[in-house]
């Protein structure tokens, strides 16, 4: 049904966190228009393994868009020129014959590269560390029904919720920041009724953790743009007005003990 | 030798055999519990929750995961739901109602103790979540929704989009985290276990390897507890994540804990079928799509026009031809064997012929596309994004797939293996689900396991070693069990063979799929076997794995669960061939009703099979623990 293409692939190879890297030249031919992208990848290292060539490094898991773990600068493009879709979930007939494909690792002072096209952003992790979560010890909790929750802010907190963790949004930022994440991961909790105790140092600790690893906002929405998830930058503004409640609120907590 | 296998249930009425129990077991006192130091490997849903929970109780906890982060497991990718037995729609459900249709699904396979206990706890589980501030669906209320899900007859689901699995292990994982940042639960995150410790058959700690560094590390504990997930990728090509894997539990195996029931698989029945041979795994489509569309054939074989080209009356709805009562509702092992046996007739569609229709063109005309989208929307998007075919235009193919494992390490009541100190939670226990899981029941076991159950029982099992210290990593166990490991990836890395890992792996999963797959038979099964020995002594002489152990190296990590999946697949093989009856996911060709339906023997196979291993090359040994059934009535399934 659909054809079959051949294209020429730029990829990053670096073979370890301390290499400079370098890139490489490979021809992908007579790749099905069926294939995913990672899919594609897969042909041309299973070729590259016959060679004798160390097959690319690339991670991936569900290759269904909700674990978070792939994600490729595909000609500069953070998950690629589709919107909305992840790099594995982006198929091989986006694309026509003869194409020049550059595919690159997330690039950012954070996420450092492990070795060929994998990262590691741990910091992310270390952002929920700091505060992305509602205490509450197992057993503790009422009857689920007893707090109801308006459908609007529930419908609002899930789509802030929908964030898979990706790190897209930090590589596509021109100053390598992570409000997009933080502030989807901040909001999930912060607009729910469960979330409120600790609404004022979530959002203290998350943000200024954040800031630890991450560069500044000046408002590009690029991060939206290679967003699988399409998280809106409304979060953003929250988060900011969170923050600064946050601080003054907190002060104010602080005296009263 | 290991004796009979007695699953230390305690004697009682089932209705408040948990409440009983977990007054008598055993407790350790809240200053003592940091003496103790608990393993956990895997941290999806079962793992993170049992992780969080016990660190939260004050056990010094040391969860592993090969992720980079645990939000990443593959727990995150189920969609459809969770069970809990609320009933907050008031139609009637009841602990006692989920308890009996899971034995019934199962089809009378499973252990009514350790089921009637999940049922109890899944209620606690709706309550933790959401006071986590999991965003369940909700109605203009503000209280929680529910839907019906697998052919049951309450609406008992709660769900969260279509992405119920993600919310759950944010939950989950954010339980956790609360836990790290309070230094209770240190984390090895790209920490791969390689093997089990034991000392005089118990567990006494692990052997990891750093997946960024390839360190090999030892590391002991007073419990080891695995939440390592189910082995659905011994077929290639599955739903699951590319990297779940059995290693961890197949390891223990080795090393003596006993592996119940490896032939119970699921095959689901509504997934995109393969597109080529690179296809590298396959993606479910939610079951809820057979409430709307209609399944079918044409009639003729190798009918090359388009589906839209058949008239009516050369189709063949032959799900609604042969069980006019369910049609296309039957359950998940019935649909998926009828569309096998189309196929295989040579009736299949798409450019391979390896799938069915599922259209729904009727449903539209009825209800007008906008209602169509409104509640598939997010899956016909999906599926065009992979096929690039317009399903709201022709019909979607499908074809089922592996989707999860019943079988897995066995377990006691108390979520214990048969070696001491040896814990096994989640899909990678054997326990609840007997020969087949109902929808929205894996989550839940996950939860109950991890949140509800281990937590008290690990009490009882630690309260009498107080005065053990942890085990020391300088022992003799420990320093042999880590030369063995460096020694496995010495040798693969120096096979110097000629053909990719993944070529053997995706060989493998074509002789599982089509011999130990949705049908089975005494010829196949013993095909099987030689088959996949014969495959496997290619692999170990001929396997190129290039590149080095001191780094990130996924052809070395690959080629290590590759290389267990033979041992296991061999295994399925043997369980199918022992087990002469049908049930639930095992369809013996010979055990059939006249209608082609699942016949089980009730008076020879009413046991769990639980396999030891006796060494390489050597036959395993088969124990059985026998089920008992004083509450729920052992029935023969009919959907005509
Ligand atoms: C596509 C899909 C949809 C599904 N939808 C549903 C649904 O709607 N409802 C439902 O109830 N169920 C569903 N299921 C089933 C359910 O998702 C799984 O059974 C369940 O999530 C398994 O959870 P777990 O915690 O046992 O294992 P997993 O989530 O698989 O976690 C395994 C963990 O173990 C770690 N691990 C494994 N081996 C090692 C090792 N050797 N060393 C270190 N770490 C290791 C991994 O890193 C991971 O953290 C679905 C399954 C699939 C495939
Ligand atoms: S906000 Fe979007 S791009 Fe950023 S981590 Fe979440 S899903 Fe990925």
């Amino acid at each position: 049904m659909d054809q079959v293409i051949s294209l020429t692939l730029k990829v990053w190879r670096q073979n370890g966190p301390d290499d400079a890297g370098a890139f490489q030249t490979y021809q992908a031919e007579g790749i099905s228009q069926d294939a995913s992208f990672l899919e594609m990848l897969d042909i041309v290292n299973e070729r590259l393994i016959e060679e004798g060539t160390e097959p690319i490094t690339f991670e991936s898991d569900c290759r269904e868009g909700i674990c978070g773990t792939c994600g490729l600068m595909i000609n500069g493009k953070a998950h690629g020129p589709e919107l909305g879709t992840a790099t594995c979930q982006l198929h091989m007939r986006k694309f026509n014959d003869g194409d020049h494909i550059t595919i690159e690792p997330w690039r950012a002072v954070s996420f450092p590269v492990i070795k060929d096209l994998a990262v590691e952003r741990t910091p992310l992790d270390l952002i929920i560390e700091a505060g992305g979560y509602i205490s509450v010890p197992t057993g503790s909790a009422p009857d689920a029904n007893l707090t109801p929750v308006p459908k609007e802010a529930a419908d609002m907190a899930f789509d802030a919720a929908a964030c898979i963790g990706c790190g897209a949004c930090v590589a596509a930022c021109p100053n390598s920041a992570a409000q997009l994440f933080t502030s989807a991961k901040l909001n999930h909790l912060n607009l729910l009724p469960q979330g409120q105790a600790e609404r004022w140092q979530r959002a203290e600790n998350m943000v200024e953790t954040m800031e630890m690893y991450f560069g500044t906002c000046t408002n590009h929405g690029e991060c939206h743009e290679a967003c699988p998830k399409e998280i809106s930058l409304d979060f953003i503004a929250f988060m900011n007005r969170d923050y600064v409640k946050a601080k003054i609120k907190n002060r104010k907590l602080a005296g009263q003990r | 030798m290991i004796g009979s296998l007695d699953s230390n249930t305690p004697e009682g009425d089932i209705q408040g055999l948990w409440e009983q129990h977990k007054f008598d077991m055993k407790l350790v006192n809240p200053n003592n519990k940091r003496k103790f130091t608990v393993i956990v490997v895997g941290t999806g849903l079962a793992g993170a929750s049992a992780a969080a929970s016990m660190a939260e109780l004050g056990y010094n906890v040391k969860a592993f995961t090969f992720h980079d982060s645990p939000r990443r497991a593959h727990s995150i990718a189920a969609q459809g739901g969770i069970n809990a037995a609320k009933n907050y729609q008031n139609d009637g459900d009841s602990v006692y109602r989920l308890f009996y249709d899971t034995v019934k699904g199962g089809d009378y396979r499973s252990r009514e103790s350790n089921v009637h206990r999940l049922a109890e706890v899944s209620v606690n589980i709706i309550d933790q979540a959401t006071a986590q501030g999991v965003p369940f669906a909700r109605d203009y209320g503000g209280l929680l929704d529910n839907r019906s899900f697998g052919g049951a007859q309450v609406s008992r689901t709660f769900y969260a989009r279509g992405q119920t699995g993600q919310q759950l292990l944010l939950g989950a994982y954010s339980a956790l985290m609360r836990q790290v940042d309070a230094g209770t639960v240190e984390l090895h995150t790209r920490s791969e276990m390689l093997d089990l410790v034991t000392e005089n058959d118990r567990a006494v700690g692990i052997i990891t390897r750093d997946v960024l560094t390839g360190e090999i590390t030892s590391h002991g504990a007073h419990a080891v507890v695995l939440a390592t997930g189910g082995y659905g990728n011994v077929y290639y090509l599955s739903t699951n994540a590319m990297m779940c894997n059995a290693t961890a539990a197949w390891r223990a195996h080795r090393k003596g804990a006993l592996f119940a029931n490896p032939c119970y698989t699921q095959i689901h029945p509504t997934c995109i079928p393969a597109s080529d041979e690179f296809q590298s795994k396959l993606t479910l489509m939610s079951e809820s799509l057979r409430n709307d569309g209609r399944i079918w054939v044409p009639k003729a074989f190798d009918d090359e026009r388009p589906a839209r080209d058949i008239p009516e009356g050369e189709r063949d709805y032959y799900l609604e031809r042969k069980y006019p009562a369910f049609g296309n509702l039957v359950p998940r092992d019935v649909a998926s064997r009828n569309a096998k046996t189309v196929v295989d007739e040579g009736r299949g569609v798409g450019p391979l012929k390896n799938g069915v229709y599922l259209d729904f063109s009727d449903a539209i005309a009825r209800d007008g596309e906008d209602t169509i989208r409104a509640k598939y929307g997010n899956l016909f998007q999906m599926y065009e994004r992979i096929t690039g075919e317009d399903p709201y235009k022709v019909p979607m193919r499908i074809y089922p797939a592996t989707h999860y494992t019943m079988g897995g390490l066995w377990v006691d009541y108390h979520l214990m293996s048969n070696l001491p100190g040896l814990f096994v939670i989640g899909e990678a226990n054997f326990s609840d689900h007997g020969a087949n899981r109902l929808g929205a029941s894996a989550l839940m076991q996950g939860l109950a396991d991890g949140y509800f159950v281990l937590p008290y029982t690990i009490g009882n099992f630690l309260a009498d070693k107080l005065a053990e210290p942890v085990p020391d990593t300088a022992g003799v166990a420990f320093v042999e069990a880590n030369q063995g490991v460096q020694q496995q990836i010495d040798h693969w890395l120096n096979v110097n063979g000629t053909k990719s890992v993944d070529y053997y792996h995706r060989e493998l999963g074509k002789l599982v799929w089509n011999y130990i797959g949705m049908a089975r038979n005494k010829n196949g099964l013993e095909k099987a076997i030689s088959e996949i020995t014969a495959l496997e002594e290619e692999f170990r002489a001929n396997v190129r794995v290039l590149g080095s152990a001191d780094g990130l190296n996924q052809s070395l990590e690959k080629v290590q669960r590759v290389a267990d999946f033979f041992e296991l697949g061999r295994l399925m093989a043997r369980d199918a061939l022992t087990r002469e009856e049908s049930c639930g996911g095992h369809f013996r060709e010979e055990s059939q009703t006249e209608e082609g339906e699942a016949l089980r023997d009730d008076d020879n196979y009413s046991h769990a099979a639980a396999w030891e291993w006796t060494g390489e090359g050597n036959e395993p040994i088969r124990h059985i623990e026998e089920l008992q059934f004083d509450y729920v009535a052992l029935t023969q399934r009919s959907y005509k």
